[in-house]
């Protein structure tokens, strides 16, 4: 990393690290987002789209929104687009009837609502007469800290929402896909280590040969005597 | 450091000009990440040494022990016949997939060593989020497995990349609970700041005291995560050959080896961190701390890596649908359980690890 003094020291002659840092990212994710809409295989597809948050992550950590980056692998890359990639590599969808039927319009309009309301959102000073929100100079320093002092005091019921609504996902989810089949031969763990030796195999006190002739009487007597120690 | 990078910074500008200081700062970097990734080669070559000794004396066995002194030389042997193996690619597979995907294996198990502190002030890079990078990192980890098995174009090695993804997936929720009890303890996301936390006269004062079940359902999930025995039915060489990996020969079969051996460390080395206090000895007076602080954290690291071997040795593999249980079912409830228990715990006065 360039400290800062160094980086003021620096500029004028050379670009600043973050600089070509920054395009470097934005290469990646604008060329991973085209690549997402317009390659033919649909696990490529995912692929790119995994590679376009990770490239979104590091522009985020140029911006010392460190834990907005890391949660954004964790939580997408690291375990939604891997559940997606499941679903892509099983169904094994088709692209192309996707492409030339008549879903083709309806993709258009939803991608031009989306552009829409995209541009509304950044353009929300004249659009919707929104405040615009400054980001608190103070995030700099530890953004995580300072996020987690905001989302659970001011922001708490937004918050709480959010969670409440992934909630009743998740329940519904669970509803929808749970069946329990009977004709599987279900061993319930707690019941297997329960399981006693008692309970399954009775030992037997057997002489292993037939013992010689000359001994035979002490051998019994040796036998009985084992009996009555047990009892 | 800074001494050092001046050093180079001089030595450099007359040739580099005003991108002299980058070309500092990038060298002494590089310097360091190669102070950390060759040592931990050589730990990952001698640990799959070390787990062939062990195991082979749990076995009654002797293991490797012909070439060099004490077969010493084996993993050598063993990464330089590797090296001159041919590397196979499998008719129509994903070429550019196929090849990438042990490199991601590799990537995740290293990345995540840069924030690892070694003594005090001795890590690469002091995130303040160190924790969470941590998460983030090893979960990408699972990519390279499922690239894999995807590129591979084999169905052995796709039915191996499913279980090992799913698997990963299911017992990083439990990991994160676990984890979040250790940085409500500790107050801070930084690795540094979590072994500093648990500073105190002796190893009472480590987290492994208060949390430990979470101890115990990390370090299982560790196991879990890092596919090995008793959880290794990714590569169940009974059921399905050999995994994700079925296909891959020569260099590109032992960067996977790599990576889990590396992996293997890691959860070892962050277990010791998080629960076991990191570079701080097990008592606070002198005969002990006088002892250097990365000589106590190899030798914990060393413990658990013992226990990952011992585990190989004398647990069964488990059934696909019972890892699942454990993971749904028993972990992650105990985990949430225990949050609360921390939290509620960490308001009265009994909480005695400040």
């Amino acid at each position: 990393m360039v400290e800062y003094g160094e980086e003021k020291k620096l500029r004028g002659t050379v670009p600043s690290f973050a600089l070509i840092v920054f395009y470097a990212f934005s290469a990646v994710l604008l060329c991973a987002a085209l690549g997402v809409i317009l390659v033919r295989n649909t696990v490529h597809a995912a692929l790119l789209l995994v590679l376009a948050f990770v490239a979104s992550a590091g522009v985020w950590m140029l911006l010392f929104a460190e834990f907005l980056a890391i949660v954004l692998v964790l939580v997408y890359v690291g375990a939604v687009m891997v559940l997606f990639l499941f679903v892509l590599m099983m169904l094994d969808a088709n692209l192309e009837s996707l492409r030339s039927g008549r879903g083709r319009f309806l993709s258009a309009a939803v991608a031009l609502l989306v552009a829409a309301q995209i541009a509304a959102a950044l353009n929300r000073d004249s659009f919707l007469q929104l405040p615009r929100f400054e980001a608190p100079a103070e995030a700099a320093g530890d953004n995580t800290r300072l996020l987690g002092s905001v989302v659970y005091t001011e922001y708490a019921y937004p918050f709480e929402l959010a969670a409440v609504l992934l909630l009743v996902a998740m329940v519904a989810a669970v509803a929808l896909s749970l069946r329990r089949r009977k004709d599987v031969k279900y061993t319930d763990p707690a019941v297997q280590m329960r399981a006693s030796p008692a309970g399954r195999v009775r030992l037997v006190d057997m002489p292993s040969e037939k013992p010689p002739q000359t001994a035979t009487v002490e051998t019994n007597k040796t036998t009985e005597k084992r009996k009555g120690e047990k009892q | 450091m800074e001494e050092l990078r001046a050093v180079i910074e001089d030595l450099l500008s007359p040739l580099l000009g005003g991108y002299a200081a980058w070309a500092a700062t990038f060298a002494l970097t590089m310097m360091k990440i190669v102070a950390i990734v060759l040592p931990l080669m050589l730990c990952v070559a001698y640990l799959t040494y070390a787990e062939r000794r062990v195991i082979g004396a749990i076995q009654l066995r002797i293991g490797p022990n012909i070439v060099g002194p004490m077969g010493l030389l084996q993993p050598i042997a063993d990464a330089l016949k590797l090296l001159l193996k041919e590397v196979i690619l499998p008719a129509r597979a994903g070429r550019f997939l196929f090849l990438i995907a042990p490199a991601i294996s590799l990537t995740a198990a290293l990345a995540a060593w840069s924030v690892m502190p070694f003594s005090p002030g001795v890590v690469l890079a002091d995130v303040n989020a160190g924790l969470l990078f941590v998460l983030a990192v090893t979960s990408m980890g699972v990519y390279g497995v499922i690239i894999a098995g995807w590129a591979s174009n084999s169905k052995y090695a796709f039915l191996g990349c499913l279980r090992s993804a799913a698997q990963i997936v299911s017992y990083e929720i439990a990991m994160g609970f676990a984890l979040v009890t250790v940085l409500m303890a500790a107050g801070s996301l930084n690795l540094s700041a979590i072994v500093l936390g648990q500073e105190g006269p002796t190893f009472l004062s480590w987290y492994w005291l208060p949390l430990l079940p979470m101890f115990v359902v990390y370090f299982i999930s560790g196991v879990a995560e890092t596919n090995r025995a008793p959880f290794d039915v990714a590569e169940g060489e009974s059921e399905i050959v050999a995994g994700f990996h079925v296909e891959y020969s020569g260099m590109a079969f032992a960067i996977f080896f790599l990576a889990e051996y590396a992996n293997m460390i890691l959860i070892a080395a962050l277990a010791s961190v998080m629960f076991l206090g990191g570079w701080l000895p097990p008592f606070d007076f002198p005969p002990f701390n006088w002892v250097p602080g990365f000589v106590w954290f190899f030798g914990k690291i060393a413990f658990l890596l013992f226990c990952f071997l011992w585990f190989r040795a004398t647990f069964p593999r488990y059934r696909y649908d019972q890892i699942m249980r454990l993971g749904w079912k028993v972990f992650i409830p105990l985990t949430i359980v225990w949050l609360v228990v921390v939290g509620l715990w960490m308001q009265t006065p009994l909480w005695f690890w400040n």
